[in-house]
């Protein structure tokens, strides 16, 4: 694989598959899909929700849902490491220190009984190794980088005492906390109003560069995705359809399912009234998957070959950032040629 | 015709240890029925914390609310059930909403159940139509809210609180944990509920290109006031108050090439905290054309050009400040 990046990848995921196990139904959430990210550069993830862009960020480093069973299988590395093979303590480590994560409930990772300063300044003590001071200060200094107002006064409130968009600033500097080298953030912005969502990617951004990190951005706000992206990979069905520079993607996409989506983002400025697009119908059941392209029951495009064999996800274009897409269908019908 | 909602000077006010919260300090509200009313401001002016006092869910320190042209707290105590037939609350946080030991299917059945809608088997029908309506396939009812995807679980709560056939929908960031594509379909769905059916919709949101395309009224919030209100396309297109412009500069180009060089508004300083608002205007600390009776006197609503109002000294009907 090519990279168009001078540094390799730091956190890199291949051919990973994910099933769910619950009681009642069994899940592919992620089906052979793959992502790579380098440092000092931020990877989007985008596509519809339930396409499995959580679990199969997250799901490489232990971090599963809970109560359910789960099969998971293809390679994970960080820093060249293996990580699928690590030793639960390790990933443990790697977890808190190497990877820090947003999650998109906030409340799922800060704990409602304490309040938020001492959560912080426990997460810097234990992960930066700062003393109990330096972490308190620290705490502090990140409540106020992350544009949170009267920082003191917050480090000694309870979360329910923030609002939404308070909270959810909270948990930027939470993840920050351990000063990690991969910043994963799910939904970092959709609690949030256009001048805080401004702040905040601009917040991220500005960390990146201070401190080089790499940046995985979940998100189904495109106009987050247009600020913050250097590459995008978009997800159906957990499989990769599309993934190449901000640009290809997003004013230059190829497959159907890519364009669906983008279609149904109003602009903003624009003036003429779009109306809100959607794609008809619903995504398949991931319970029950047929082979052939996840897409293949909403797509304008299908053609019998679509319904039993998968796409390969191939190169199109032959600029610096590979561009690759999952259906040889449009390729044929525009004359687009692959550049592997 | 009625107006569906008519909130007068509306304040929720918190004790907390560092002081009184002032979160909604003041508001006054008229959603006309049939609307699709947009609630929009900065994360923390009191959006949630104002949904919930329409409804009742959040005791107001003062002021009243009006719902279907009856008082609301007499209609709550008075007749607790039809009340809640009529109005119906989706919360920002989807799985509050819910219990985690009930699945989907009982999830979606129970207010059918306490409300006596039709038989066991109507009741069926009902959730099937029901998880048709948010486009969710039926594999789903026996599912727990926890295992389901954010957007899942949003659609859920959607389903649930469609379930009764509400005349008055108020929902809080209902969209945000939605993809684009599915939040077109929601969105759809709710501007056909409201047309076939006149519900009328109050929806907190922070995507200005939504409400901007389906919502008919806006509101502005900031800081515990109203900032600004209008029809949404012609308050959009031509901003009066000064954050109202800073808000809509900051949405994002879904282009990145636009994006890397538009201009842009961007806000200095953080916002005040509601334990103590500025004097004078509430936004005064931050405004860029900020003028020294800003700092003495609040300004209050009044008409400006594109129809609706807007509380700044320098907007009136004739002319407004460009920041
Ligand atoms: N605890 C769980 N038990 C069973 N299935 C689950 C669980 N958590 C997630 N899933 C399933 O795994 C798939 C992928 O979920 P995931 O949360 O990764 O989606 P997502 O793309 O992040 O969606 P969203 O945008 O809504 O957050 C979905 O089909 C979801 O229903
Ligand atoms: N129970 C409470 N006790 C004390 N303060 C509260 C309480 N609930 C809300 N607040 C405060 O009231 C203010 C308004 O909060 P609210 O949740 O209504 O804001 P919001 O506009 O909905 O914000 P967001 O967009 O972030 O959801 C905030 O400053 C918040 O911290
Ligand atoms: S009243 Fe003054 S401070 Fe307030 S928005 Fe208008 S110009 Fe700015
Ligand atoms: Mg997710
Ligand atoms: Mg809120």
């Amino acid at each position: 694989m090519s990279r168009h990046s001078q540094n390799g990848p730091i956190y890199e995921v291949e051919g990973l598959v994910i099933d769910l196990y619950t009681p009642t139904v069994s899940v592919r959430a992620v089906d052979g899909a793959g992502f790579y990210v380098a440092p000092g550069e931020t990877l989007a993830i985008v596509g519809e929700s339930g396409s499995g862009k959580t679990v199969m960020t997250l799901g490489p480093l232990g971090l599963l849902p809970e109560g359910v069973a789960v099969d998971l299988r293809g390679t994970a590395r960080a820093d060249g490491k293996d990580i699928l093979s690590m030793s639960p303590t390790d990933l443990s480590r790697l977890r808190g220190g190497f990877f820090g994560v947003i999650f998109q409930d906030p409340m799922s990772a800060l704990n409602p009984m304490l309040k938020i300063g001492p959560q912080l300044a426990e997460q810097a003590r234990r992960f930066a190794g700062l003393s109990a001071e330096e972490a308190k200060k620290e705490a502090v200094s990140l409540l106020a980088r992350s544009g949170i107002p009267d920082p003191e006064d917050r480090y000694d409130r309870y979360p329910h005492e923030l609002s939404g968009g308070m909270l959810q600033r909270a948990m930027i500097a939470l993840a920050l906390a351990a000063r990690p080298r991969v910043l994963i953030a799910d939904e970092p912005t959709t609690a949030l109003d256009a001048t805080v969502q401004a702040q905040i990617l601009a917040l991220i951004r500005q960390i990146q560069k201070e401190d080089g990190i790499a940046v995985i951005l979940i998100t189904h706000d495109i106009g987050a995705v247009s600020v913050l992206a250097d590459r995008v990979a978009v997800l159906y069905a957990g499989q990769v359809a599309e993934e190449g520079s901000a640009i290809d993607v997003l004013t230059a996409p190829v497959h159907p399912y890519t364009r669906g989506l983008l279609a149904s983002v109003p602009d903003f400025r624009s003036n003429n009234a779009t109306g809100t697009k959607e794609i008809p119908g619903i995504p398949p059941n991931q319970a029950q998957l047929e082979p052939g392209c996840r897409f293949a029951d909403r797509c304008e495009l299908v053609q019998p070959q679509c319904r039993t064999h998968r796409p390969p996800l191939v190169k199109v274009g032959a600029g610096p950032v590979p561009h690759r897409v999952a259906c040889p269908v449009v390729m044929a019908a525009e004359g687009i040629v692959t550049h592997d | 015709m009625t107006d569906a909602i008519v909130a007068k000077g509306l304040k929720v006010h918190f004790q907390t240890a560092a002081g009184l919260v002032r979160a909604v300090d003041g508001v006054d509200l008229t959603v006309a029925q049939g609307a699709f009313h947009g609630i929009v401001g900065e994360s923390g002016c009191g959006k949630t914390t104002l949904a919930r006092a329409l409804i009742g869910l959040q005791s107001a320190t003062e002021g009243q609310v009006q719902i279907l042209g009856r008082d609301r707290s007499d209609w709550a105590r008075s007749d607790r059930k039809g009340f809640a037939r009529a109005v119906q609350f989706i919360f920002q946080d989807p799985l509050g909403s819910m219990s985690r030991r009930q699945t989907v299917g009982q999830t979606l059945e129970e207010p059918l159940q306490i409300h006596s809608v039709g038989d066991a088997k109507a009741r069926r029908a009902r959730v099937a139509e029901l998880l048709d309506l948010v486009a969710l396939p039926a594999t789903v009812l026996d599912r727990l809210p926890r295992s389901l995807s954010g957007g899942q679980r949003q659609r859920v709560s959607i389903a649930r609180a469609l379930a009764l056939s509400p005349q008055v929908l108020i929902c809080d960031e209902p969209l945000s944990a939605l993809d684009v594509s599915v939040r077109a379909q929601i969105v759809n769905l709710f501007a056909r509920l409201q047309a076939q059916l006149g519900l009328t919709i109050v929806i907190v949101a922070h995507d200005l290109a939504i409400v901007r395309e389906v919502c008919s009224a806006v509101t502005v919030m900031y800081l515990g006031r109203v900032a600004e209100e209008g029809v949404a396309k012609a308050l959009f297109a031509d901003p009066a108050h000064p954050y109202s412009q800073a808000l809509l500069s900051a949405v994002p180009s879904p282009d990145p090439r636009i994006e890397a060089t538009r201009p842009r508004i961007l806000l200095a300083g953080d916002p005040p905290s509601p334990r103590n608002p500025p004097p004078g205007c509430r936004f005064s600390t931050r405004c860029p054309v900020v003028e020294p009776r800003c700092r003495e006197t609040e300004p209050a609503l009044r008409a400006v050009q594109h129809g609706g109002a807007a509380a700044c000294h320098l907007a009136d009907a004739n002319i407004h400040a460009m920041i």
